[in-house]
């Protein structure tokens, strides 16, 4: 069968193919899309990549508390009473034409001045005159072409955000002297007796000292600070020797030149900060479309609609409703507090608080929970909690969420950085106390340049540059890594719990099994012209499983909310629903089944298993050699035996945790010594994720949201978890080669520091090689290890 | 030889004013964004096309 392509959102046609313009649109909403776009000239847009856009989705009354000043205020980031700007979140973005489009929404609408995109953090900055449009009008429009903006209760918060720069400055001013600072340098290091030379170096050694003192004392500051910091906790961190190292060059390399000694160390001292703060810079991978900090504030909507007596419908802030409240939820909204329906149809998605695909009905008087996405109708329910005491939203109350991850874990560079700090102060006194008695005037001498050339610049570099690298080509691969220290933590693990749901199950596929009487093929026909019809998640999912089949027209189709669909085409009549709709005795309460009866005999059910990843028990079974696996699951236990079957047999498997229950648990295990690294992908993981030592986020689509978490893994690369921790383990061998490298640097170093012949143009040469080469072998050796991840 | 003084301060003042011009640079914001610039960049050519001819709007893709 041939399929047709839609012209504007690319996806198949299927069967209602609507021609326009001799063009081929897959529904009216894309037709309408194109008709915008031709009559203001703007079909530049198809030009540019094919079919970019996507479906415009319904979004009637949806926006309308963006005409609530107060909201207003807090979404734009400037506002003078005639002039808005507001920077919105549109995460449909996502090739040359979006750029193209945005950038151009001004002939669309022509009081908006400017529109500025952002293409890798999907926002768009739109500047528009709010006397005669509005913040409104501006997403209306945006949503009516199909690149509907994300705004979430996490944009309700006033002011900028600033944005921390202070190390590009820092590196640009210690490379800035650095260079200059080489410059004046170079002609001393011949030390030829040359009659200009003579008379210009005192200039040339001021000029230096001008230039290393904002090297020293802006873009240095950290690393003394650090080590002040360590020290006042008694640790002896990296930054001690560094801190040390830096002071001493700058102390004596003054010295020298006001007493006319020397020319100083001026090129080694900032040097050596241009290439520590390289390693730092190096070090921070971003990833500005992904957030690995978000809580439910990145779900929850800013306001919804409030049903009062006195003024009737409209919108309030969220954090303003209160108990009692009645609230109108439509179509697609999500429920932000706790509360109890009042009437319509419910039928509540769960998928962003448990990862359950399957949606829930509810009746007037059951309890509804926050976090649900209402998918059928209108529905009214009565708030019973505000939105920070709600069920899902108590668990970010949890101190877990306050407390930051990197406290309490030394990581290898300050472990080895102890040992050495302690090695290089005793190797300095020894060979100050050798002086001392041998020839008095050099002591000091040699001790101050045996703590310029032990400055554990190579050490420093080590990690910065292969956790950074490694951090890229994770990246490459779909392994998002939050930072350097989780690697680190991740190569140190010894037990993996995964979430069942939505983490060893794919959301999209699940399977299903018939059985019993067999189906005549005129009523698999039937079946599946009649599920065609439905919306109903299983009806879908048990459409997409069905063989194909040729289309009928059915004389009757009707669905019974809640309960099944009935239909009859010709003489046949059939009844696809829950067991009671449709007439069957038996039904299990664990598993999610589907019977149908056909002509009012009662032929079968469909029992839906979940469908597990591709690659889970081999994944598994390489992971059982070196790890503890467990499996701790917020669903029943219907799906035991199942899961026996394919797991290897010491995994531990354990349902009916809540996200209190998971947390705990991790926390017990960790207190009898457990490194934990947890996979998990939904809301209700974010406890377990900020628990555990390594928290992954797992997702189909990187570009919608998953919990707090220190990486997010792409779910097509779930089976090479393995690959991803052995690659951790490989890059921490890497670090401890490439200190033995920097060690037989040092011991070059203190050999002309111990003998007292250290001169500065040594120096000058031995710490760039240092460095330059464990940066050139930490990388050869990553990408190598990465070539191996392929 | 006090020519020597003259290029020290020339080449001083020359590598300060870049050193200037790159913070400015990085206060406006110019290295935050490293994607879209490029892209932006090759549109110009297209709009400037598109407007003196609005008739051939409609161009074949697939």
């Amino acid at each position: 069968m041939e399929q047709t392509i839609c012209f504007h959102c690319g996806d198949d046609c299927n069967s209602t193919i609507i021609a326009y313009d001799e063009k081929n649109f897959c529904c009216n909403g894309c037709k309408t899309v194109y008709e915008i776009f031709s009559e203001n000239d703007l079909t530049c847009y198809y030009d540019l990549q094919a079919s970019p856009g996507t479906i415009p989705k319904e979004i009637e009354g949806k926006y309308d508390f963006l005409s609530q000043d107060n909201i207003i205020e807090k979404l734009t980031e400037f506002n003078d009473g005639n002039t808005q700007i507001a920077t919105l979140y549109i995460p449909h973005i996502h090739c040359s034409s979006c750029i193209w489009i945005l950038e151009n929404l001004n002939k669309l609408n022509p009081n908006i001045s400017s529109s500025q995109v952002n293409f890798g953090k999907k926002n768009v900055r739109v500047t528009y005159n709010s006397q005669t449009t509005s913040l409104k009008a501006v997403v209306l429009l945006l949503s009516s072409i199909g690149y509907e903006p994300y705004i979430s209760l996490d944009d309700y918060k006033t002011g900028q955000q600033n944005v921390n720069r202070n190390l590009i400055y820092k590196l640009g001013i210690a490379g800035f002297a650095f260079g200059n600072v080489m410059f004046l340098s170079f002609p001393e290091y011949f030390q030829v007796g040359e009659y200009w030379l003579e008379q210009y170096k005192h200039l040339f050694r001021w000029l230096m000292f001008v230039f290393s003192i904002p090297v020293v004392f802006y873009a240095g500051a950290d690393y003394f600070i650090s080590a002040f910091k360590g020290l006042r906790s008694k640790l002896l961190n990296i930054d001690v020797p560094i801190a040390l190292g830096i002071s001493v060059l700058f102390i004596r390399s003054t010295i020298e030149i006001i007493f006319d000694l020397g020319s100083g160390f001026f090129d080694s001292l900032t040097g050596l900060v241009f290439f520590l703060l390289l390693g730092k810079f190096f070090q921070q991978k971003t990833y500005s479309f992904l957030s690995f900090e978000r809580d439910y504030k990145s779900y929850f909507p800013i306001a919804v609609t409030k049903i009062s007596s006195e003024i009737g419908e409209h919108p309030i802030q969220v954090y303003d409703i209160k108990k009692g409240d009645r609230l109108l939820i439509r179509n697609e909204e999500l429920i932000p507090v706790d509360g109890i329906l009042i009437n319509g149809n419910a039928r509540i998605d769960y998928s962003f608080v448990t990862g359950e695909s399957d949606s829930v009905s509810k009746q007037s008087g059951d309890k509804l929970f926050a976090g649900g996405k209402q998918t059928s109708g209108v529905i009214e329910m009565e708030a019973i909690k505000s939105v920070e005491q709600s069920y899902l939203t108590q668990l970010w109350s949890n101190d877990i969420f306050s407390k930051n991850k990197d406290d309490g874990f030394t990581n290898l560079t300050n472990r080895i950085s102890k040992k050495f700090t302690i090695i290089i102060l005793s190797i300095a006194v020894i060979a100050t106390l050798f002086w001392l008695f041998v020839n008095p005037s050099k002591a000091m001498n040699v001790f101050t340049a045996v703590l310029i050339i032990a400055c554990p610049c190579a050490i420093a570099l080590s990690a910065p540059f292969t956790f950074g690298n490694l951090l890229r080509i994770f990246g490459k691969l779909k392994f998002y890594v939050k930072n350097a220290a989780v690697i680190e933590q991740l190569a140190a693990i010894n037990t993996i719990i995964f979430d069942k749901t939505g983490t060893i199950t794919s959301n999209k596929k699940s399977t299903a099994q018939y059985d019993g009487l067999a189906l005549s093929p005129s009523e698999e026909l039937l079946l599946k012209n009649t599920l065609r019809g439905s919306n109903h998640p299983l009806s879908r999912t048990l459409y997409d499983i069905l063989d194909e089949n040729n289309i009928i027209s059915l004389n009757h189709f009707e669905e019974h909310l809640g309960q099944g669909i009935e239909a009859n085409h010709n003489d046949n009549y059939i009844k696809i629903g829950s067991a009671s709709f449709v007439g069957a005795k038996e039904h299990s309460i664990l598993n999610t089944q589907v019977h149908i009866s056909t002509n009012n005999e009662y032929k079968g059910k469909y029992t839906f298993y979940n469908s597990y990843r591709k690659g889970l028990s081999k994944l598994f079974n390489v992971l059982k050699t070196q790890y503890d696996l467990v499996i701790l699951s917020g669903d029943n236990a219907g799906e035991l035996e199942n899961l026996k079957k394919i797991l290897p047999s010491k995994t531990k498997l354990i349902f009916n945790q809540k996200p209190d229950d998971k947390l705990e648990y991790i926390k017990y295990h960790q207190t009898e010594g457990a490194k934990v690294l947890m996979i998990g992908d939904g809301l209700n993981d974010a406890g377990a994720l900020a628990q555990s030592n390594v928290g992954i986020a797992l997702s189909e689509n990187v570009n919608v949201f998953s919990p707090a978490c220190d990486a997010i893994l792409d779910a097509s690369k779930f089976n090479q978890l393995n690959k991803f921790i052995g690659a951790s383990k490989s890059a921490i061998k890497i670090i401890k080669w490439s200190f033995v490298l920097s060690f037989f640097y040092n011991v070059i170093g203190l050999y002309f520091a111990v003998t007292g012949q250290l001169a500065p143009v040594i120096a000058a040469i031995l710490m760039p090689l240092s460095s330059i080469s464990i940066v050139v072998f930490t990388t050869i050796a990553t990408n190598l290890l990465g070539r191996k991840l392929k | 030889m006090s020519v020597i003084y003259i290029l020290l301060s020339i080449s001083i003042i020359v590598a300060v004013v870049f050193f200037i011009a790159f913070i400015t640079a990085v206060k406006n914001g110019q290295f935050d964004d490293d994607y879209t610039p490029s892209v932006r960049m090759l549109f110009d050519d297209e709009l400037v096309k598109e407007q003196p001819k609005p008739t051939i709007k409609i161009k074949k893709t697939n």
